[in-house]
């Protein structure tokens, strides 16, 4: 396994957090209609959190974000709640794997995580009004994890130090 | 408590009790909202606090729009100035034919002591987004229960029928599309005033009118307007064309595909038809004295179902003398007249109803000797039930 270099990254702001989940929430709100393959920001951002730091973004903040993307999304109270709720879970789970790999490998090991919600949304339609959005609804997860690298490079931007050689400093 | 461990190891609840206690609520809220419908004070609270942060992810959309609307040439909007003014020459036409023909009709309907059709507020409204559900068709209004917008209320563009609200929200309201799968509108022939119920087909962005009689008297081009049996819609919007009609072999009931008139990737400007006609009371079981008086036809419950006991005692005898000699050469017409007899709630042209009120057994008796004779007994059976 190519070794890369594992930088050691400044504590996280909670404030920063909020902002961006306040910031994918918005994402999610934008009209995007019925655009096949608009990535569902919410999920992608709790995974990074739940992966990142799940002792900050835990399961509650998930559940609470999908309430109000149910209310948004005039669907169902509770499906996107359920989803996300699961997906939060399965993220604290492989929390301590996954950060070992590259970028791609995260990618890959993010992408049933997404998936997985996805089905549970498509389920719980399913079940209650019995129609089928069609194999290419799963699309925005692949999407989704097409932008894994970006967002992860996006949200660990303030967190990151100078590289530069700096011998006063201790690290 | 010098003993107690550092709050390093204070992890709260373990993720899987947390993942437990919110998967089982989530169930329990899906549970309640699916079967319930007892979540509305939960669903007004979260879409009011909800609000402003919509507005706020709209902006950017609307900035677009404005900025290209700021942008567009001076040519374009003198054309479209050209095009309106056009139009309206030409409505104003139509409008003076319609108050004329509007007085006419106060006129008539006062003659023919039929109640008067309700004038129609509406409000204008702008669609704020599509739902993102895939598998539904909705948009969201940004007039709510504020604006005295009310559940059910239809909502139509300038070409016909868009839906209908079916959540009222303090400032925002969602309407259903007519093509959404689960939406039903009753609707006439323009034409010739054939009834029938228009239902969405969900993705396709159609319409379809299903369990109609395979002789009915559709044709691909026929406008199809709201004809206000439900009390929800006002009776003459017009809601589609007819693109197709598919006429299945014998017996089976023919299906027909229709194109919505309304356009709602067109426009973003919807009205808000505030029909607040008070639901009607249903006229209680008026079956018993329909027969006697034939001064208001319009009151007579034309949709239910037509009385059956008499029809084995009554018909019978008259009917056989003809079957006996029967020639068997008009069985072909006798079978549409059967099919039609069939579907007497669904599809009844104007005509039929009223008929079948007021005059027991005679005329429909008269017609079998003549035209239809087939060999067989079910068949002079089956005519004497359209009676």
């Amino acid at each position: 396994m190519p070794t890369r270099p594992h930088y050691i990254l400044l504590p996280v702001s909670p404030l920063f957090i909020a902002f961006s989940l306040i910031c994918a929430f918005m994402l999610n709100l934008m009209p995007w209609g019925r655009w096949i393959g608009a990535p569902d920001f919410v999920a992608l951002v709790l995974v990074f959190w739940g992966i990142h730091q799940p002792r900050k973004v835990g399961i509650g903040i998930a559940f609470s974000m999908g309430l109000l993307m149910d209310v948004h999304d005039a669907t169902l109270l509770g499906e996107n709640a359920l989803a996300y709720t699961l997906l939060s879970y399965l993220a604290i789970m492989i929390h301590r794997r996954v950060l070992w790999f590259p970028l791609v490998t995260q990618a890959i090991h993010v992408f049933p995580l997404l998936l997985m919600t996805q089905a549970i949304q498509v389920a719980v339609r399913f079940a209650v009004t019995g129609r089928f959005p069609g194999w290419l609804h799963f699309i925005e997860s692949l999407i989704a994890v097409a932008l894994w690298p970006a967002v992860t490079w996006l949200l660990l931007a303030p967190q990151r130090r100078a590289v530069d050689k700096d011998h006063t400093r201790p690290i | 408590m010098e003993y107690s461990p550092p709050p390093l190891f204070k992890q709260g609840a373990p993720a899987r009790v947390k993942v437990t206690v919110f998967a089982l609520i989530s169930v329990a809220l899906l549970v309640v909202d699916a079967r319930f419908h007892a979540l509305t004070s939960v669903r007004q609270v979260a879409a009011t606090v909800l609000y402003p942060f919509q507005m706020v992810a709209l902006m950017p959309r609307d900035a677009m729009s404005n900025m290209g609307s700021y942008f567009s040439s001076i040519s374009a909007l003198q054309k479209e100035v050209r095009e309106l003014k056009s139009q309206q020459v030409a409505m104003a036409q139509a409008m003076q034919q319609a108050q004329l023909q509007t007085a006419e009709n106060g006129h008539l309907r006062k003659l023919m002591d039929a109640r008067d059709h309700m004038p129609v507020r509406s409000m204008m409204s702008e669609i704020l987004y599509d739902a993102r559900d895939p598998a539904t068709r909705r948009v969201v209004l940004d007039r709510g229960s504020q604006n005295g917008v009310k559940l059910g209320l239809p909502v139509i563009d300038n070409a016909g029928v868009v839906g209908q609200v079916t959540r009222v929200f303090p400032f925002t309201s969602e309407v259903t599309l007519l093509t959404d799968k689960e939406q039903a509108i009753p609707v006439q022939v323009l034409r010739n005033g054939l009834r029938s119920v228009a239902y969405g087909r969900g993705q396709s962005g159609q319409l379809d009118l299903r369990f109609v009689a395979p002789n009915a008297d559709i044709v691909v081009g026929d406008v199809l307007v709201t004809s206000g049996l439900d009390g929800m819609y006002p009776a003459g919007l017009a809601v589609a064309k007819v693109t197709q009609v598919e006429s299945v072999a014998q017996g089976a009931f023919g299906r027909v595909v229709c194109q919505p008139l309304a356009g709602i990737d067109r426009h973003r400007q919807l009205l808000i038809v505030m029909s607040d006609q008070p639901a009607q009371p249903r006229p209680p079981a008026e079956a018993p004295k329909a027969n006697g008086n034939t001064t208001s036809r319009r009151n007579l419950p034309k949709m239910e179902p037509i009385p059956l006991p008499p029809l084995p005692a009554q018909p019978l005898p008259p009917a056989q003398p003809p079957a006996a000699p029967g020639t068997g050469g008009a069985a072909a017409a006798g079978a549409p007249a059967a099919a039609g007899a069939a579907t007497p709630a669904a599809t009844a042209p104007a005509a039929g109803a009223p008929a079948t009120q007021n005059r027991p057994a005679a005329p429909a008796r008269v017609t079998p000797p003549a035209a239809t004779t087939p060999a067989r007994q079910p068949a002079p059976a089956r005519t004497g039930e359209g009676v």
